[in-house]
């Protein structure tokens, strides 16, 4: 088979590489090392959930109860806290949350065999509810002396690098140890590839996919509590925000297709940074958010449509379940 | 000559006894007459209430304050929440013209969805009480904050603050679909024509999101680290524009200025922090009692819906360090619970 000389991941890295020349070029004051490090902060949160979707996506699935994820078991934290208990405890009572969490998800994927994209879309909708209606007083979960010291999670900075570059550096080396120095890691490839062959040559596909869904909720979980450190709070309203979608955009934009079995970290490195570069230029150049919308369709909309010109679909090279 | 102290002392005794029987004949009481017909008019009465959400402090506030001053009269107290979701808002509006409630207290996400429907409403007989933002329709009553005047008044202290400064300062909106956002811009809009030194050097939308607030932040202070000043839409929004300054080193030179329902975690002790420097506040416990004081005075005034139309603009409270410490300045959402 003739090898295709560009694929999605280096087309969005080519963009990205465009992108930021011309701002470099004709944005002052844009390439200074400060704006790099913001630039890169602003996107950590949305690069950690980038990583827990790829682990689902690789696997032939999806988790759009990532955002439930993200907020409920971290509020629950600050909630316990504000309450009166212990941090330790409060946070030991919100991985297990998420934990369980998790193994609903994969149970209902993996042994009852629901869609993963029904699945999560209920479950989410269920951990969010459960959030509002018995675990939190309020929308926005504020800050309490408790938490004094939990702070520097997401604020501050470590040998001059921002704390939450520095998170979003050490999830992104758990998950590329995970998925290619492990075995589970192989196992996740080869269930997205083509799960009714990995099923016959002995891969234990069920429990790994269940294992998929608690480390995605568990990487969710983590991206939440960076996220309210930075902010010292936990704004749960985010649940109802369209924050998943620019998730999935990250993933699909890196070069991870929908269709499992192929992308990786630096999949979702790329498409995080094409989107930080996106919105800190137009940040500077203090662009309207109608405007800011317009240029990330077009850009968006110029990544996917070279793809496909470049890597035309047919039968041959589109996989079932593609999207 | 005997006789006649005799006389005297029975007459003296007698008035003595008058003296004292009188008050005793008023202590019968006297019916007030209004009263009754007012009682009679809130009991069993049906107040429907549709915020934009339920679970966050203005409305939660909103609801614990009504709640306490109506049910002691017999009145039943309906919520109908659509979590942030207009259409639902809508349908609950339309459903409930037809349930046909005495008063709806309505809470319009923007000015137009339900502005047909609280015409229809009063011309039902229902009395329509709108909160914080209004619609194009003006019903019986509008109980809330001014937001003209909170963008004026914040952008007035960030342009003192910035006397003798930069005078370069950003703003940070809500979203921009929401009329209270817009309403706030034009405030703000107000104020800067009056002072052409000032600089605008960001003016965006984070949608009402802390981490959007705090990303926009950190990248204005990185372009502009002499920035002066910071107009802010909402506090809950604004956790996040305060955190970015504090990251930046700026707190205390780069002043915050925001908006909120003044709650005490979420308004006095923020301002107490350091995190803002002013948060005008909409005193929700006082709204509320408003609002209760105006529906009790409609449904015992039996003036038709609709026939009498009228507003009620908050006064706002500006916290600052000076009075964040006080104990009315902020309510605690639990305490109003009780």
């Amino acid at each position: 088979m003739k090898r295709i000389r560009f694929n999605q991941q280096e087309i969005v890295f080519a963009v990205f590489a465009v992108l930021f020349l011309t701002f470099s070029i004709f944005l002052r004051g844009f390439l200074s090392p400060e704006n790099m490090l913001t630039l890169l902060q602003n996107v950590a949160v949305l690069g950690i959930l980038g990583l827990a979707m790829a682990i689902v996506v690789i696997g032939r699935g999806i988790d759009i109860s990532l955002i439930a994820a993200l907020a409920v078991p971290p509020g629950l934290v600050l909630q316990m806290v504000q309450n009166g208990h212990s941090l330790p405890a409060s946070l030991l009572t919100a991985v297990l949350l998420t934990i369980a969490f998790g193994l609903v998800n994969g149970w209902l994927i993996a042994y009852a065999e629901v869609p993963s994209l029904f699945a999560t879309l209920a479950t989410g909708l269920l951990l969010a509810g459960l959030g509002q209606a018995a675990l939190f007083q309020l929308d926005v979960v504020q800050w309490s002396d408790g938490m004094k010291g939990f702070e520097r999670l997401g604020q501050g900075t470590i040998l001059g690098i921002p704390t939450s570059i520095v998170m979003f550096a050490i999830a992104c080396a758990v998950v590329a140890f995970l998925l290619r120095r492990t075995r589970w890691g192989a196992y996740i490839y080869a269930i997205g590839d083509n799960p009714y062959a990995a099923r016959v040559t002995g891969i234990p596909s069920r429990p790994i996919i269940v294992l998929q869904y608690v480390v995605a909720a568990l990487i969710g979980c983590f991206a939440g509590l960076v996220m309210a450190a930075s902010v010292n709070s936990m704004p749960t309203r985010i649940f109802n925000s369209t924050l998943i979608y620019d998730v999935i955009l990250v993933v699909v934009l890196g070069g991870i297709g929908l269709s499992g079995g192929r992308g990786g970290v630096l999949n979702v490195i790329i498409g995080t940074l094409l989107i930080g570069t996106m919105l800190n230029g137009m940040t500077i150049m203090d662009i309207s958010y109608a405007g800011q919308n317009l240029v990330k369709g077009v850009v968006l909309l110029l990544a996917v449509l070279t793809d496909s010109f470049l890597n035309p679909r047919n039968e041959e090279t589109a996989q079932q379940g593609d999207i | 000559m005997k006789y006649a102290v005799r006389t005297a002392k029975v007459i003296a005794t007698a008035l003595g006894l008058a003296a004292i029987a009188a008050p005793a004949l008023a202590q019968q009481g006297l019916d007030e007459p209004f009263q009754k017909p007012f009682k009679e008019a809130l009991a069993g009465k049906t107040v429907a209430y549709v915020p934009v959400a339920m679970n966050f402090d203005l409305t939660e506030g909103w609801y614990a304050g009504l709640k306490k001053e109506l049910e002691p009269f017999g009145v039943k107290f309906e919520i109908r929440d659509p979590n942030w979701n207009t259409n639902a808002g809508a349908q609950a509006v339309t459903s409930l013209i037809s349930e046909k409630p005495a008063v709806m207290v309505i809470h319009n996400p923007d000015v137009q969805t339900y502005a047909r429907l609280l015409q229809r409403a009063e011309n039902e007989g229902i009395y329509v009480i709108q909160i914080n933002m209004g619609s194009a329709y003006r019903s019986s009553a509008f109980v809330g904050a001014n937001w003209i005047e909170i963008g004026e008044r914040d952008t007035e202290a960030v342009v003192k603050a910035c006397q003798g400064k930069s005078n370069k300062i950003a703003v940070v909106q809500g979203a921009l679909s929401a009329a209270a956002s817009a309403y706030t811009l034009k405030g703000v809009e107000n104020v800067l024509a009056k002072h052409p030194e000032i600089k605008v050097v960001s003016s965006q939308a984070a949608d009402w999101d802390a981490a959007k607030a705090k990303a926009i932040t950190q990248t204005v202070l990185k372009q502009n680290p002499d920035l002066c000043g910071i107009v802010g839409f909402w506090d809950g929004m604004d956790i996040g524009t305060a955190a970015a300054v504090k990251e930046a080193g700026l707190t205390g030179k780069v002043f915050v200025a925001t908006s909120g329902g003044g709650e005490r975690k979420g308004a006095c002790e923020l301002v107490k922090s350091g995190a803002f420097d002013l948060d005008m506040s909409y005193d929700v416990p006082t709204q509320a009692a408003q609002m209760a004081g105006t529906i009790k005075w409609l449904l015992s005034s039996g003036a038709k819906p609709g026939s009498i139309k009228g507003s009620e603009y908050t006064t706002l409270i500006p916290i600052t360090k000076e009075n964040a410490d006080s104990q009315t300045a902020c309510w605690n959402l639990s305490d109003l619970k009780k």
